[in-house]
């Protein structure tokens, strides 16, 4: 049986400024709490290559897990949750604008 | 210092204005990320976690004040204020923005720095012995034939494109203090019968498959290595795996072929192309030696360095621990540790770098050196005036005196930043040095290296530390490995897996009983934790990581 799909959203660095973004319904935000959550595999894959497609905005597009708590994505990972907040030793990355 | 000639500027500034239309054909979007990869890769810039990096090239870890202040200056101007330099002589800043990189490399061209060949599978970074040119116990200085080998494989057509990535490094000195043998190509300048000649090892390397490096020459002759490197650099470019990445470095083709063979194929290689070599790189090396002649050392009462030593106790425990026998009399060598207790190893701020460049114009003769264990070297100080550099260094957080002590720690950048990684490594780092600080034992402990990786490449030289840890992503939590008595030496050796791996909590609580139970087991206070673990080997070392498990089994 194959596993069941969890939740995801799409997730890339921008172009210019070489940081974490995620797919929203409209664009790209560079808050995963805005993100758009994915519950459903054949979407996802649709949405990944459309995302994959913008070449001339985003870097390296790819699906990463999420855990959804009242409707807020949450890193499943410790990965996207460095991502997601910025480096350990110093206040830098988006935890400054947190 | 290299003095760059009319060809060397051109050659930059050619080499620059071609990435900043690259750059401009990527934003535009006439370039796809696929195409520009490569491109920004050459020239030092990687796309990591948060953010870009751009890891800029110190050959053979060399720096003079003009340089160091140029440093400074962009990560002020384009990063956040400091730069990370790395365990092969480099710095890297782990902000800039895309639009600003060709700025900032036209900046670094004015002082003779680029960050070409950092990445890629090339033949990378040129390093050296950080004492290069200084240390007592030298042959002879390693950065003239460093710098040789830099312009010869700098764009070297027939070269970039390599199977893998290609680290060469070079010691003028029988106390290897630039890892030598885990390098694909290390050198060691040797003297037989008043001839100078190479050393010639290859095939060493950290990552996923560890390997200690073999000599495939004893002595070879000075005016043979280029072509010699050439040979080695050809054959591994045919022979390499290209089929594999993780058997794609020379250590991989060394170990499947065999040393004698490779040999073999290197000297059939070397008869063929030793006649094209006419001479010209001997008269350039020749011309390169001229400008790294030794400065003019200037005599000089040491009375303000004895009476410092004799009165000063933190000024005598840093003495005690950062300071190297220089080759001339009155002079020492000083280590400015970029490990202060509890702050990221490697790290300078750009006032901390401003503050190093002006003792070096001020006291040392204008020179800088990086080691590759993350501090930087004044090369050349007389001894008179090491109380006045202290003192200053002291008040910019530069006055730790741990050298070579178990808070001098090697640590990659980790999943704080490097988008490869499988751990944090910086953090375990903090707190290890801090929690020895608490119980300021560490001097008690005396000479141990830590290096810690945040994943199987290596870049914290891990399999060579005393104690090595390497951080794993283990069912999604992270996960530290210990291995020990790894040494990185002229005589290297690759750490023993100690066993099972630890959480974040618990490694630093495994390194202290580790560190305790050598302070309960050394013979005396003299015998090192290597020197111990290699008496003892491995089981007691495991008894006190796992006493769990030792009492599970009684």
């Amino acid at each position: 049986m194959p596993k069941p799909f969890t939740p995801k959203v799409i997730t890339a660095n921008a172009l210019l400024e070489g940081d974490v973004i995620y797919l929203t319904a409209t664009g790209w935000t560079r808050d995963l709490a805005q993100a758009d959550v994915l519950t459903d595999e054949a979407d996802a894959d649709l949405r990944l290559i459309e995302a994959s497609a913008q070449t001339d905005h985003v870097v390296g597009v790819y699906l990463a897990d999420v855990t959804v708590k009242n409707g807020i994505p949450h890193p499943a990972h410790f990965r996207e949750d460095f991502r997601a907040r910025g480096p350990s030793n110093y206040p830098h990355g988006k935890q400054e604008h947190i | 210092m290299y003095h760059y000639t009319d060809f060397d500027h051109a050659f930059l500034k050619e080499r620059n204005a071609q990435f900043r239309a690259q750059v401009e054909r990527r934003i535009d979007g006439s370039l796809k990320e696929d195409e520009f990869k490569p491109l920004r890769l050459m020239n030092g810039l990687y796309l990591q976690l948060h953010a870009y990096m751009l890891r800029v090239a110190i050959p053979y870890g060399t720096l003079n004040a003009a340089q160091m202040r140029k440093l400074a200056d962009i990560a002020e101007k384009f990063d956040k204020g400091y730069g990370h330099f790395t365990t092969r002589q480099n710095i890297q800043y782990n902000w800039p923005e895309l639009r600003d990189v060709p700025d900032m490399l036209d900046e670094l061209a004015k002082v003779n720095l680029h960050a070409i060949q950092t990445s890629g599978n090339t033949i990378r970074n040129v390093t050296a012995d950080h004492f290069a040119g200084a240390a007592a116990d030298e042959v002879a200085d390693p950065r003239p034939v460093a710098e040789l080998i830099r312009q010869w494989s700098t764009d070297h057509p027939e070269f970039q494109f390599l199977p893998r990535k290609f680290k060469v490094a070079v010691s003028g000195s029988q106390n290897d203090r630039a890892v030598i043998k885990t390098h694909d190509i290390g050198l060691q300048i040797v003297e037989n019968k008043g001839e100078i000649g190479y050393k010639v090892i290859v095939g060493g390397g950290l990552g996923r498959t560890p390997m200690i490096g073999k000599v495939l020459h004893d002595f070879l002759p000075q005016k043979d290595l280029l072509p010699y490197l050439e040979a080695i650099v050809s054959v591994y470019n045919l022979l390499g795996r290209r089929d594999n990445k993780y058997k794609a470095r020379i250590k991989i083709t060394v170990h499947e072929n065999g040393i004698d063979d490779i040999r073999q194929r290197v000297n059939a290689r070397f008869a063929q192309i030793r006649p094209t070599f006419t001479g010209v790189d001997q008269q350039m090396l020749a011309r390169i030696e001229a400008d790294f002649a030794a400065p003019p050392f200037r005599p000089a009462d040491e009375a303000p360095y004895q009476n410092a030593y004799q009165h000063d106790p933190l000024f005598r425990s840093w003495a005690d621990t950062n300071l190297s026998a220089h080759r001339a009399p009155g002079y020492a060598i000083v280590s400015i540790s970029l490990k202060a207790h509890g702050k990221t190893p490697g790290d300078a701020t750009a006032r901390q770098m401003r503050l190093m460049a002006a003792l070096a114009e001020r006291y040392g003769h204008d020179e800088l050196r990086i080691s590759h264990e993350q501090n930087v070297i004044l090369p050349h100080v007389h001894k008179a005036d090491l109380p006045s550099i202290y003192a200053a260094l002291k008040a910019e957080g530069l006055g730790t005196a741990n050298i070579g002590l178990i808070s001098d720690i090697i640590a990659c950048p980790g999943m704080d930043y490097c988008a490869l990684a499988t751990a944090r490594s910086i953090p375990i780092a903090q707190d290890i040095a801090t929690r020895f600080d608490e119980l300021k034992l560490e001097h008690d402990v005396g000479p141990l290296k830590i290096k810690i990786s945040g994943c199987i490449n290596a870049c914290g030289h891990h399999h060579v530390g005393h104690i090595g840890i390497l951080g794993l992503d283990r069912a999604g939590v992270e996960n530290y490995q210990i291995t020990l008595g790894g040494d990185g030496t002229q005589d290297a050796a690759i750490g023993e897996r100690a066993g099972p791996g630890f959480s974040a909590d618990e490694i630093i609580p495994a390194v202290e009983r580790l560190v305790l139970a050598y302070l309960d087991l050394r013979a005396e206070p003299s015998e090192t934790f290597l020197q111990t673990y290699r008496r003892l080997g491995l089981h007691p070392f495991k008894a006190a990581l796992y006493p769990e498990t030792r009492a599970d089994a009684a």
